[in-house]
């Protein structure tokens, strides 16, 4: 038996690895020191993804390399979806430092969660195989699940977690169920392998169907469509404003590499049948999101809806890739290096809206009502006009990352046809660009009711600070990372 | 023939905001001199365009081609002909007097408000010479920004209302325009360059679509009847200076929009449709006309005959003949001069009387002799009096319309009448008679810098209404190249 054994190439894997390596140093220094200095953890933590990074960027040579059977595989694509996981993972951790010391929250167990959630982050972006899909799926949704009962006092976060288990457990069997009809029908677990039996046209299709629409409903599920996007608002709502920002940030990238994996690398050649699926499921996203999220006076359910909004947008290129029936390989390029792009753009809008809420909030105090927004021009005109960008960004106002990447998306779906539905994005964008206003309205229009000074520490200010002027930034030079997302998904397909 | 003035012109104001705003509000006298050096920079490095001009060229001039966005093909293109090159120097000049009207008046947060002018006056800049696509789309959508603050931060009562209504109308249109916009390039085989598109052949039922979509996004900028109405709401809650930008460059916005896309990039839809914008511009002339008459507001009078002058200019631009569009031209000029003018005075008196009702006025002339024989003449242009500019664009416009078809002339012609009758009895409400009441016998009159500021306006008036050649020589050329143009079907 021993004899068969073939030593699987471990380079392609080496950040996995040095990660989960790193992660029993984070358990044992946290065992030994947590006690007395806790920041010991912080650090290792954030030194560990830097550590990632660097083992990413030098096995980085742009091949694809398949390994462990085929189950795992690692080109461009992947790591730069993990450059990017990291890095909105590092700046998750830097934002939550005060936020969580304040509150006592920032034990080890918080670092080794967040370590094991990226872990399964990481898995998913490289997975080759259904099974490594799901493995790295249940990974990170098990350790999110536990971050966001971590504040064990809080009815609220323990509810939410109870809610986003269950829910999340669901949608783990339908994707389970549906991975499992393909199986059936292609006899086939690997990605290639599925591609292959469907490029062949030996499958039964009306099984394919079938399982897929269970596998469309999983994906959905992670990526928080309509709907399939319950858990958003109660999720983002009573986790810890820390543990919102997380979900609501590097898990997005997991999932769209997830759709992107197992919609477009493994089932392309049903193309025609999934871009109907997330059609309806974009627009009602985009509608639905829109619409509820004007009527939230809590930012962090605003924020909630306004994402399940900005998956239907990044959907939107998703589902542009395959024109009537013919495959084109620039229209499928373009279509779905916008979708990562509008992702990329949506982490970083996301982060530096959480990042915002946890300025203002302090210790015994959350500032996660928009009334606590009002005035803010007065208390502090220059993170008043952070928040402005962002806002703007969000609304998809230029010159802002978040219009080209609106703008990627529509011209994508207008190359396939879908002029239509372009126009109703656009016309539920100029509903979605009111709340967005709203919050500039409060900061800029309005007398402040909250007059404490603001104060949040170095880090936070200027981490907030940078992450700001990005989104400006990318907006003003936006082809630098429109080249990046479009170079890393040419090179993967 | 490659230099940097069309950069410089939407650069400095920008880049020269920054340091107003660092330096913040507390120290007022920096900030008010900054920002008057940095607008009056703006204003002098748009003046080599004029002189630099060559107006025997139909073409684009000073030109400026770099990649912006290569992977959609975007570039940072900018150029101007002789119909953008005024709206610049307008644009830049306003921003002048914008700042020095707001010198002492704004007392809160007025680096943000200075700030946010010189901002908005580089976005336009950019709007009127940007020659590709996406950076003309992204400077129209972006000095929204500036003007929503502006109105929402230091408008009058209702201005939160106001400032949502005008940024969500003007949304509206321009986000219909981003899908045309992305149709064109799709169709013109991956270009963005405004000038390709003049050439593209399109098919009847999509110039239709695409002239739709852009109708809605200029109409609402323009205003045409009847999406005119969150112009009354945004003039009257704006603080002078955001009314004063939004009557005199961003209302051009529109009607630029036809001249630069509509009608060179779907002729035959211009063509075909015409009627329906001749008949709103003839509604928004009578119709608007006799609204303002009934306004006990000043500023909502002066925004109702805005509507009611900007009707003018889209009624010039959609009869096709050299006279009418020229007219339609020098009218939009004058209108910046005039609408500005009067915002002015109405600011003047609002400062000091802290109303803009009529009733509450009656003999300012008493009080405020240097104030009222300006306010008089500005009411004059605003009336199309002879040597005014608000006449010869007037003129023109209705020569083109009778050349065009009499009684559509006819029906321009009204708004001589219509508007002397409510800008003249608002002028004899207001400024002639005794004095009205106790406040009105108080008032002081203006200052050297609202003189400055009113008399520049008055002899910009006046030099046009006496000499407009100037004007129109500029605009010769590519007038008569984009009537040529237009004239020749795409199908």
């Amino acid at each position: 038996m021993l004899n068969n054994f073939v030593m699987p190439d471990l380079y392609p894997a080496a950040p996995e690895i040095f990660l989960l390596l790193m992660s029993f140093v984070v358990l044992f220094v946290d065992l030994i020191f947590g006690a007395t200095r806790r920041w010991m953890a912080a650090m290792l933590t954030v030194i560990t993804l830097i550590g990632c990074a660097a083992i990413t960027l030098v096995y980085s040579d742009g091949q694809t390399t398949l390994t462990f059977s085929n189950m795992f595989v690692d080109d461009l694509l992947s790591d730069f979806l993990k450059l990017v996981t990291y890095l909105a993972v590092i700046m998750m951790l830097v934002y939550s430092r005060q936020y969580m010391a304040d509150r006592g929250l920032d034990k080890g167990e918080f670092y080794l969660l967040v370590l094991y959630a990226t872990l399964g982050m990481m898995v998913m972006i490289s997975a080759a195989s259904f099974l490594t899909m799901y493995l790295g799926l249940e990974l990170m949704s098990l350790s999110l699940y536990g971050l966001v009962a971590i504040d064990r006092d809080s009815t609220r976060g323990t509810e939410a977690a109870m809610k986003y288990f269950v829910l999340g457990a669901l949608a783990s069997g339908l994707l389970l169920y549906g991975m499992s009809m393909i199986y059936g029908a292609t006899g086939s677990l690997e990605i290639g392998g599925v591609a292959q039996a469907l490029y062949q046209g030996q499958a039964e299709k009306p099984v394919l169907v079938f399982g897929l629409v269970f596998l469309v409903a999983g994906v959905a599920f992670k990526l928080g469509l309509v709907p399939f996007h319950m858990w958003i608002p109660d999720v983002y709502h009573g986790a810890p404003t820390t543990v919102t920002m997380f979900i609501g940030s590097a898990p997005k990238l997991a999932a769209f590499a997830m759709a992107l994996r197992l919609l477009v690398y493994a089932l392309f050649g049903l193309a025609v049948d999934w871009q109907k699926m997330l059609l309806i499921m974009a627009v009602l996203s985009i509608g639905l999101g829109n619409l509820a999220a004007i009527a939230q006076t809590n930012i962090k359910r605003m924020l909630a809806y306004s994402a399940i909004s900005h998956m239907g947008y990044m959907v939107l290129g998703l589902m542009s890739g395959v024109v009537g029936g013919q495959i084109d390989a620039f229209t499928a390029v373009n279509a779905y290096s916008s979708a990562l792009y509008y992702t990329v753009a949506y982490v970083l809008m996301s982060l530096g809206a959480f990042g915002m809420v946890l300025l203002l909030s302090r210790a015994g105090y959350e500032a996660e009502n928009l009334e606590d927004f009002k005035g803010l021009n007065k208390r502090s005109p220059w993170f008043a006009a952070m928040m402005l960008i962002i806002m703007f960004s969000m609304a998809g106002i230029p010159f802002f990352i978040g219009f080209f990447a609106k703008f990627a998306v529509l011209l994508a779906a207008i190359k396939a046809g879908y002029t239509a539905v372009a126009v109703i994005a656009v016309m539920f964008s100029l509903i979605g660009a009111f709340y967005y206003l709203r919050v500039v309205k409060l900061m800029y229009f309005d007398t402040p009711v909250d007059s404490a000074p603001i104060t949040a520490g170095l880090d936070l200010r200027l981490l907030l600070s940078l992450n700001g002027l990005a989104v400006a930034a990318f907006g003003v030079f936006p082809d630098a990372v429109m080249m990046v997302c479009t170079t890393a998904l040419m090179r993967s397909l | 023939m490659n230099s940097q003035l069309l950069s410089l012109a939407i650069w400095v104001p920008i880049l020269g905001a920054v340091p107003v705003f660092w330096i913040g509000s507390e120290r007022r006298t920096l900030v008010r001199w900054l920002s008057l050096a940095v607008a009056v920079a703006g204003f002098l490095v748009t003046l080599p365009l004029y002189t630099g001009f060559d107006a025997t060229l139909s073409g684009m001039q000073f030109v400026e081609q770099a990649p912006w966005i290569t992977r959609f093909n975007v570039q940072y293109l900018l150029g101007v002909d002789g119909i953008s090159m005024p709206f610049i120097l307008l644009n830049s000049l306003i921003t002048v007097l914008v700042v020095l009207a707001g010198w002492e008046v704004i007392e809160d947060k007025q680096a943000q408000y200075m700030g946010a002018f010189l901002v908005m006056s580089g976005l336009m800049n950019g709007i009127f010479c940007a020659l590709d696509g996406v950076l003309f789309y992204v400077f129209f959508e972006a000095s929204l920004i500036p003007m929503y603050i502006i109105i929402g931060a230091w408008g009058g009562p209702n201005r939160v209302y106001a400032a949502f209504k005008f940024f969500l109308y003007t949304l509206l249109g321009s986000l219909l325009m981003l899908v045309a916009l992305i149709w064109l390039f799709l169709e013109s085989g991956g270009s963005f360059n405004i000038l390709d598109w003049h050439q593209l052949r399109i098919g009847m039922a999509p110039q239709i679509l695409i002239f739709i979509a852009f109708l809605v996004s200029f109409a609402v900028k323009v205003p045409m009847w009847p999406v005119h109405t969150w112009l009354p709401d945004a003039h009257v809650e704006a603080p002078t200076g955001g009314s004063v930008v939004l009557a005199a460059i961003a209302l051009k916005l529109g009607a630029y929009g036809f001249v630069r896309f509509s009608l060179p990039i779907v002729p035959d839809a211009s063509h075909h449709l015409a009627p329906l914008i001749i008949s709103l511009s003839l509604i928004a002339v009578i119709y608007i006309g006799f609204v303002a008459l009934v306004q006990t507001d000043m500023k909502k009078l002066i925004a109702y005959s805005s509507i009611s002058h900007m009707g003018f200019v889209t009624l010039g631009f959609f009869i096709f003949n050299q006279i009418g569009v020229e007219g339609a031209l020098v009218q939009m000029i004058s209108h910046g001069f005039v609408s500005a003018a009067m915002f002015l005075c109405v600011g003047v008196m609002y400062d000091r009387m802290h109303s803009r009702m009529i009733a509450d006025y009656g003999g300012v002339v008493n009080t405020m002799p240097k104030f009222a024989a300006l306010f008089v003449f500005f009411s004059m242009a605003n009336s199309g009096l002879p040597a005014t500019s608000g006449f010869v664009g007037e003129f023109m416009v209705i020569l083109g319309a009778i050349k065009f078809n009499f009684w559509v002339g006819f029906a321009a012609a009204t708004t001589l009448i219509l508007g002397a009758a409510y800008t003249l009895w608002m002028v004899k409400r207001v400024v002639f008679g005794d004095v009205g009441n106790a406040h009105v016998a108080e008032l002081k009159d203006i200052g050297s810098r609202e003189l400055l500021v009113l008399g520049l306006l008055a002899v910009c008036v006046l030099a046009m209404g006496l000499y407009p050649f100037p004007f129109t020589e500029v605009m010769h050329a590519s007038v008569d190249n984009l009537l040529k143009h237009v004239a020749v079907s795409k199908l």
